[in-house]
């Protein structure tokens, strides 16, 4: 009995602490893939869990919070696009400069917001018929919120996308190499523009995932470093929806696990391990990445200019 | 190609002069501080009485001045590192980690170590230098020799470095004498830093971080190895064919970088604090705003003495405004992104000449 409610708190945790990470390693995999690194990814969140906690607050919506969160993250990431791209500037100190402008900007915003409970959270829900099933129905699909499962949906559509519709092949391309497709007549600046806006949506849902639904509440600096967990977990996923599902899910697993050693450890190092976790990962998949540098886009991080090599 | 009556064109310019990138950095700053001007604005504070508010508080008189240099302390000693690894294009996100490791160092040697006397000031440095520098070194080796990503490994790290203190504190390193705070026992005053007259100026730590800066600004120009650091970082490639050893420099930065990010530590535990406490306290995002600083300062550690002043000067000045206006701290947060962007962002006008002209 007792391996079995192991099994179903590890797989319910999984899901509910996986979304975040999913959601914002999405997003950054397409802004990546078209060549745009954003290490904004915390300053978004972040600033998508304050509008969507405090729109959800005031309206008593958590949905529409939802919304305005992604909204936000979506306007917030133009700083960085209009950065890395229109002024080609570095995209590793934008980014940061991005998540520093995130972090005090929702800060200075929340200060008022800090210890009000949200009373109206995302619903959770029990999917009815599955979660009938022995271990799979309690841990993956009872009482969760109906965001887990959008997100989880939006892989497949994602991942088809990127690599079986046109629409995926110009991604890569502007990610790969600009300047022939450039010279094929696409638009690089365009479809850069709308990568990032795109990961910062996600990074904006994630935030709103945060404060409307796993911890329906609003504190400074509640992403807590997810954001940076993402862009490991981007090459962990070797730019790939799918490995990004698997990725998150696995590294949310792992986190709850680690919590099952608190008789041994004290909670300090406990927090602490996520981060370390991060490191080991990226440790374990590097052989693959020097061998091949599999999915790597070739022109990730440099500014794209016509004419220029 | 379609003829164009007017418009914008755009050039390269081979290498900015030292006069461009001076005019576009004060531009950017200027620019910065018009925007902070709409915040202070927004909050009901005109924007003059909170620029006042700031020189006054931190320049006006001894007791901020003093105040401006204790946040230029760490700010520079982080800076100065940081303008050698930005050199060699590694990412140190890390310098508030290994600053912590720093002072973890120090509060063992002032604690733990049984050392006493007068050796115990320069051994808490060492010890200070020698684990920021091999914090910093796991991040480099990984990146020269698996590949790994350096922002992501060093910021990582910090977090890694929050936790380890905060065990410290909560658990073995608790003091006997402190009624269950997490706090460690104040320092005995042997491992405690001068300072100058009653203030948290702890000089000597200053005094490293003045000698530091000229140090690698000449090791930096006229150096063997801080020439193979510049290569490595402009141009790879060039530096292999030439058979530099990347990982041998990558290393020799890092340890810079991270030594001296650690000094900086002991600085604020062994200056300031006098005893070792929650992380927040002991770094207050110093490796954070040293990015800037050493940004600001176009990679110039003597530039640094400058922008780790005026950073230090919003340090300070962001505190008496807290107080005396009643704004939120974290006010200087937003200010540090607000600054980037545009430092950054101008960065276009050093290497590019832009101009409307007709065809």
């Amino acid at each position: 009995m007792g391996w079995e409610s192991w099994l179903i708190s590890t797989l319910a945790r999984a899901l509910a602490y996986g979304t975040p990470l999913l959601l914002g390693t999405l997003g950054e995999i397409y802004a990546e893939r078209a060549g745009v690194l954003n290490l904004g990814i915390e300053g978004m969140m972040i600033m998508g869990a304050y509008s969507a906690f405090v729109v959800a607050y005031k309206t008593g919506h958590p949905w529409l919070g939802v919304l305005v969160g992604a909204v936000v993250g979506g306007a917030f990431s133009l700083i960085h696009a209009f950065a890395s791209i229109t002024l080609k500037a570095n995209q590793v100190v934008s980014g940061l400069a991005l998540t520093m402008l995130g972090l005090g900007l929702s800060g200075v915003l929340g200060r008022s917001w800090v210890g009000h409970p949200l009373f109206t959270p995302l619903r959770r829900i029990t999917v009815p018929g599955l979660s009938a099933i022995p271990i799979i129905g309690p841990g993956l699909f009872t009482r969760q919120n109906l965001l887990v499962y959008i997100t989880m949906l939006l892989v497949p559509i994602l991942w088809y996308i990127l690599f079986h519709t046109r629409i995926g092949v110009t991604i890569r391309a502007v990610g790969e190499d600009p300047a022939t497709a450039d010279s094929l007549g696409v638009n690089v600046a365009r479809v850069r523009y709308l990568c990032v806006i795109f990961g910062g949506i996600f990074a904006g849902l994630a935030g709103a995932y945060l404060s409307v639904g796993y911890r329906p509440s609003w504190t400074e600096g509640m992403t807590g470093g997810m954001g940076w967990i993402v862009i490991a977990l981007t090459i962990f996923a070797f730019w790939n929806p799918i490995y990004g599902l698997l990725g998150s899910y696995f590294f949310a697993a792992l986190y709850h696990l680690s919590y099952r050693m608190q008789a041994w450890v004290s909670p300090e190092l406990l927090k602490a391990m996520p981060y370390a976790f991060a490191i080991i990962i990226l440790i374990f998949v590097s052989r693959g990445t020097l061998q091949k540098r599999m999915g790597a886009p070739a022109a990730l991080a440099i500014p794209y200019t016509r004419g220029e090599e | 190609m379609v003829q164009a009556p007017k418009c914008l064109s755009i050039e390269r310019r081979p290498i900015p002069s030292g006069r461009t990138i001076f005019t576009v950095s004060i531009l950017a700053i200027v620019a910065a501080l018009i925007v902070m001007a709409i915040f202070f604005a927004a909050y009901g504070v005109s924007p003059i009485r909170a620029y006042g508010a700031i020189l006054r508080g931190a320049l006006g008189n001894w007791s901020g001045f003093s105040e401006t240099l204790r946040r230029m302390i760490p700010l520079l000693l982080c800076g100065v590192g940081l303008t050698v690894t930005l050199r060699a294009l590694f990412w140190n996100i890390g310098a508030d980690g290994q600053l912590l490791f720093g002072a973890i160092a120090a509060t063992w040697v002032a604690l733990f170590s049984g050392l006493h006397g007068p050796l115990v000031i320069p051994a808490m440095f060492a010890a200070g230098f020698l684990a920021g520098a091999l914090w910093g070194l796991i991040p480099a080796v990984l990146k020269v020799k698996l590949g790994i990503n350096d922002v992501i490994t060093t910021l990582m790290m910090n977090y890694i470095a929050i936790y380890i203190v905060l065990y410290l504190i909560h658990g073995p390193w608790k003091g006997p004498s402190v009624r269950g705070y997490p706090l460690t026992d104040i320092f005995p005053p042997a491992a405690q830093l001068p300072t100058i007259g009653n203030t948290h100026v702890h000089w000597p730590t200053l005094l490293i971080g003045l000698v530091a800066a000229v140090v690698a600004y000449i090791m930096l120009n006229r150096m063997k190895s801080g020439f193979e650091i510049r290569v490595v970082g402009e141009n790879p490639h060039a530096a292999r064919y030439a058979g530099m050893s990347e990982l041998k420099t990558v290393v020799i930065a890092m340890l810079i970088s991270g030594g001296l990010a650690g000094i900086a530590g002991v600085g604020e535990v062994a200056g300031v604090q006098l005893r070792l406490l929650n992380p927040a306290q002991v770094s207050m995002g110093y490796g954070y705003t040293a990015i800037i600083v050493a940004w600001l300062a176009r990679k110039n550690p003597l530039a640094v003495i400058v922008t780790s002043f005026f950073f230090g000067v919003l340090m300070a000045g962001g505190d008496v405004i807290k107080v005396n206006l009643g704004l939120p701290f974290q006010l200087i947060n937003v200010f540090n992104g607000v600054i980037m962007f545009f430092l950054i962002g101008s960065e276009i006008f050093m290497h590019y000449k832009i101009s409307l002209r007709r065809r």
